[in-house]
């Protein structure tokens, strides 16, 4: 069995790792330093075999003028460098626009230029829907000020930026070579963005973290879901508030027909109620599951090791994010539910 | 030059036999490590010096598949497969601070779930010792990024942490075969003195749990990479009679915190 270490410090550790050496500084060190590669090939932390270190981004047509660069159903690994989130780009007559930056420096750069063969343009706009380093870490490719996004999410990066990027490049290695976090300047809230003749709407939900950006073309009308929508994948909880998300998803009902096509943050492009049905049945079940857990008595290891509803079985990684979850949400629970019962402290 | 290189040739394997005498008797008693650790035979001299030791797969560790936070790991330690056990320590060989804890079942199962730090990938064991002196002991490798242990407790960056310290939650939930299950969290911010901010070590070191009788259930032996708000699971047998577990803890630093469970015995 692989034990996987996930890309994200517990949010309570926000401030705690500042300051503290990692592993982005060992390996620019390294480089610094003039080490030979047998020398480097020695240090256990790096694999020996060397990644390959070009992202191949196929696009798919999601509209004449929008394509969807799918990100792979899995969890960041050092053979797919973090390419798991979808991205968006939308071709105006201004320029290219992109939806999520993508997982790497070097992600960023393929995504540059894939946009350019696509369009014949250069991006001028690059939205992010959260602060999850699968989706901004490719903010270094983009000229200063085309990266843009609601203010808590650039506060958000700002606090924990350092944090993702040491578990990225422990995780990813070599895929993120170059990777530094880049803070996005140009700030967005709700409302509307005229760009080359389309009109893209901006809207501020949260829930999966604590500032979700969704971004509609309304020119060719389709939704980009960030990762308030997941499809066929396991959502991600590490940031996430259940209850918040849960009204998110509610907002989705309000502001598209049922029949808006959706690019979520992972899986596959289709009718927005679909993914958002989803979505929400998976945060009620395995909210449901580890509530019973607890309320059973079960430790968190033990909650782990619990069966999943029949349905997930479908869901790619549905045992890995509900392990995660488990670990996430059982200390809150704990925090949150059990009776004080000191009586005295001397 | 041959009678030279002779004599020198005796002398080296003269040598070589006197090492092998010397640390022959240390690594006949020492089985070899299932998980390869370099650090075993430290371990081993460490916390079984001089008594029986054997690995035996009845001695469970378990631990997530993903390591979500280094300083929260949870730990599951179960020798429930084992008859008399007397004490279940928890260490972890690679940690800068081995020792994690120990547990003296007096009236409970041999079954303890925790949360830790860990500072880099380490093996994590449980070693039961028998009423018969022979320590069993199981375990499984921990992959981590690190940093668990050096970083600063959570609750330095809260202006008011001391006003929380040994507050206490928890909940018992009797059970039909009479063993209960005993859930408890205590604040505390575990420091392990290691933290770059220079906090002393300060933890808190002795939970001793009884029924509301006065019995001994258990009592657990903590050590710095237990983690921040220590929390702890595990199956005491509580007599019908008695309503409540009550816990005794103390930290190093001589602060007493006192609590009681309550744990009323529904017979439906």
């Amino acid at each position: 069995m692989s034990r996987r270490v996930a890309p994200f410090f517990d949010a309570g550790r926000r401030s705690s790792l500042s300051g503290h050496f990692n592993r982005r500084d060992v390996l620019t060190g390294l480089t610094a330093a003039g080490l030979s590669p047998a020398a480097t090939a020695l240090l256990p932390v790096f694999d020996s075999q060397a990644a390959r270190l070009s992202y191949e981004l196929s696009p798919t047509k999601v509209r004449d003028g929008v394509w969807m660069i799918a990100g792979k159903q899995e969890a960041i690994t050092r053979e797919n460098g973090g390419a798991i989130a979808n991205i968006g780009i939308v071709d105006t007559t201004e320029g290219a626009v992109v939806i999520d930056t993508g997982s790497s420096k070097a992600f960023g750069e393929a995504l540059v230029r894939l946009a350019r063969d696509l369009t014949g343009k250069p991006v001028v706009r690059a939205y992010l829907t959260h602060f999850h380093p699968d989706h901004v870490f490719g903010n270094q490719a983009f000229a200063n000020g085309v990266v843009a996004a609601p203010e808590p999410l650039i506060s958000g990066l700002a606090a924990m930026g350092e944090d993702f990027s040491s578990a990225m490049y422990y995780i990813a290695g070599d895929w993120m070579r170059g990777t530094e976090v880049i803070i996005p300047k140009t700030v967005v809230s709700d409302g509307v963005e005229e760009i080359g003749g389309h009109t893209f709407r901006t809207r501020v939900l949260s829930g999966h973290t604590d500032c979700d950006l969704v971004v509609t073309d309304e020119t060719t009308g389709i939704v980009f879901a960030g990762d308030l929508i997941f499809l066929d994948r396991a959502p991600t909880t590490p940031h996430a508030e259940l209850n918040v998300w849960r009204s998110s998803l509610a907002e989705f009902d309000k502001m598209f027909d049922r029949s808006a096509l959706v690019v979520p943050g992972h899986g596959p492009v289709k009718e927005v109620a679909v993914g958002r049905e989803q979505t929400e049945r998976w945060l009620n079940d395995i909210e449901a599951k580890i509530r019973d857990c607890f309320e059973r008595g079960l430790s968190a290891t033990e909650a782990i090791a619990e069966p999943l509803p029949r349905w997930t079985q479908s869901i790619a990684l549905a045992r890995y994010e509900y392990e995660r979850s488990v670990l996430h949400i059982y200390p809150q629970l704990e925090a949150g539910t059990w009776p004080r019962v000191d009586t005295s402290i001397d | 030059m041959a009678a030279f290189g002779k004599t020198f040739c005796k002398l080296c394997s003269v040598w070589v036999a006197g090492c092998l005498i010397l640390i022959a008797p240390a690594l006949a008693d020492m089985p070899k490590d299932p998980l390869n650790s370099v650090m075993w035979e430290d371990m081993h001299d460490e916390f079984f010096a001089g008594s029986k030791v054997v690995f035996d797969d009845r001695v469970v560790v378990v631990v997530p598949n993903i390591i979500e936070n280094q300083a929260q790991v949870p730990v599951t330690a179960d020798a429930r497969a084992l008859k008399d056990v007397q004490r279940l320590v928890v260490f972890a060989d690679l940690n800068p601070i081995a020792h994690v804890l120990t547990l003296m079942p007096s009236k409970a199962d041999p079954f303890v779930s925790f949360r830790m730090k860990v500072e880099q990938g380490t093996p994590i064991r449980a070693a039961a010792l028998t009423a018969d002196g022979v320590w069993h002991v199981g375990g499984v490798y921990l992959d981590a990024a690190g940093g668990g242990c050096s970083a600063p407790a959570v609750a330095r960056n809260l202006a008011n942490w001391a006003d929380t310290v040994g507050q206490t939650q928890g909940r018992v939930w009797r059970r039909a075969d009479g063993r209960s299950r005993l859930r408890m969290r205590m604040k505390h911010p575990m420091d392990t003195g290691l933290a770059q901010d220079n906090t002393p070590a300060f933890f808190v070191e002795d939970l001793q749990m009884r029924s509301s009788g006065g019995e001994l259930l258990a009592r657990v032996r903590l050590a710095e990479p237990v983690s921040e708000d220590p929390t702890l699971t595990l199956q005491v047998q509580l007599p019908a009679s008695d309503n409540a577990v009550t816990i005794d803890g103390r930290d190093n630093s001589g602060s007493l915190f006192k609590s009681s469970i309550p744990a009323p015995f529904n017979p439906s």
